[in-house]
């Protein structure tokens, strides 16, 4: 084997290795910024949600500030061709609003009411090891895996 | 209303973190669903995930090691409503292909006509239920 196949070889997977890191580094980055806005508390969530009872309208600016700093960022990073640990962008290619997309929101959303937890808090509670926060965990599993063998992936 | 701003603005900034450097949306959707396809066919490609998902479990002691005591978590005990809840959300995330942060955060932040929908949908769905279980435990608590 010649050094210079090695040498990328190993080029490569440092390149790996950081792209691994720098998503762990992002899931915790994200996770904490859902502790300090409350959003991992689904008794908050449901007070945010209850406009017509005892509204609580502060987790409007949890929304309202990830989505602006996200819209600031996607347009400085636009013209890139690469990003620094990949070899492409993924970017999001459906666009079709159809009965699949409304269906599925609308059926988040009751969930998402009845309970006040969506995906990504639901997980940054999983450390809390609270039986009922496990139990809503693993019905949301088990309803991710059920809509992937019944229907299949959104085309 | 600072915590929730501040909160927010690093939400944001992990996601575009996430688009700079791997080239992804994060969207905990695609990260639950990456990671059963991790799982189950060892897709080395899809290993980001688990590693995303791993960091949102770490927060939570990571931030009490820092001294900071996160919001106590007050949940629903009825076993009925947390099991469809869960259900009802994990179905309708898959279908949608989005939830909260991949529709709501990103899909809105790249201005996707078809996120702002969906986000207008499930936020008015999770509005009308709260508003009905409401009225339901009003009836209820007046004995019907």
């Amino acid at each position: 084997m010649s050094t210079s196949v090695s040498e990328s070889n190993s080029s490569i997977s440092a390149r790996y290795l950081g792209s691994l890191f720098s998503a762990l580094l992002a899931g915790l980055l994200f996770g904490i910024g859902l502790l300090l806005s409350g959003m991992n508390n689904p008794a908050k969530v449901r007070g945010f949600l209850d406009i017509f009872g005892a509204w609580q309208p502060a987790l409007m600016a949890v929304m309202g500030a990830a989505v602006l700093v996200f819209a600031i960022g996607w347009r400085l990073i636009g013209k890139r061709q690469q990003p620094l640990f990949e070899r492409q962008f993924h970017t999001p290619t459906m666009s079709s609003i159809n009965v699949r997309l409304i269906t599925g929101a609308a059926m988040f959303g009751i969930g998402w009411g009845m309970v006040g937890l969506c995906p990504g808090p639901a997980l940054v509670d999983i450390a809390t090891m609270n039986g009922d926060v496990l139990l809503f965990v693993l019905a949301l599993l088990v309803g991710n895996r059920l809509a992937h063998w019944l229907i299949g992936p959104a085309r | 209303m600072i915590a929730e701003f501040i909160g927010g603005a690093l939400i944001g900034l992990a996601a575009i973190w996430l688009w700079l450097a791997n080239g992804r949306i994060s969207g905990m959707t695609g990260v639950i669903s990456s990671c059963f396809s991790w799982i189950g066919r060892g897709e080395r490609n899809r290993l980001w995930a688990v590693c995303f998902a791993f960091g949102l479990i770490l927060s939570m002691p990571v931030l009490l090691m820092l001294g900071y005591m996160p919001e106590a978590v007050d949940m629903t005990s009825h076993k009925g409503l947390i099991i469809a809840g869960g259900l009802l959300v994990g179905v309708g995330t898959y279908v949608a292909n989005g939830c909260t942060s991949g529709h709501g955060v990103c899909g809105m932040g790249r201005m996707s006509l078809r996120s702002v929908v969906a986000t207008l949908v499930f936020m008015g769905f999770a509005i009308l239920t709260v508003a009905v279980m409401a009225q339901v435990q009003r009836l209820m608590e007046a004995g019907l």
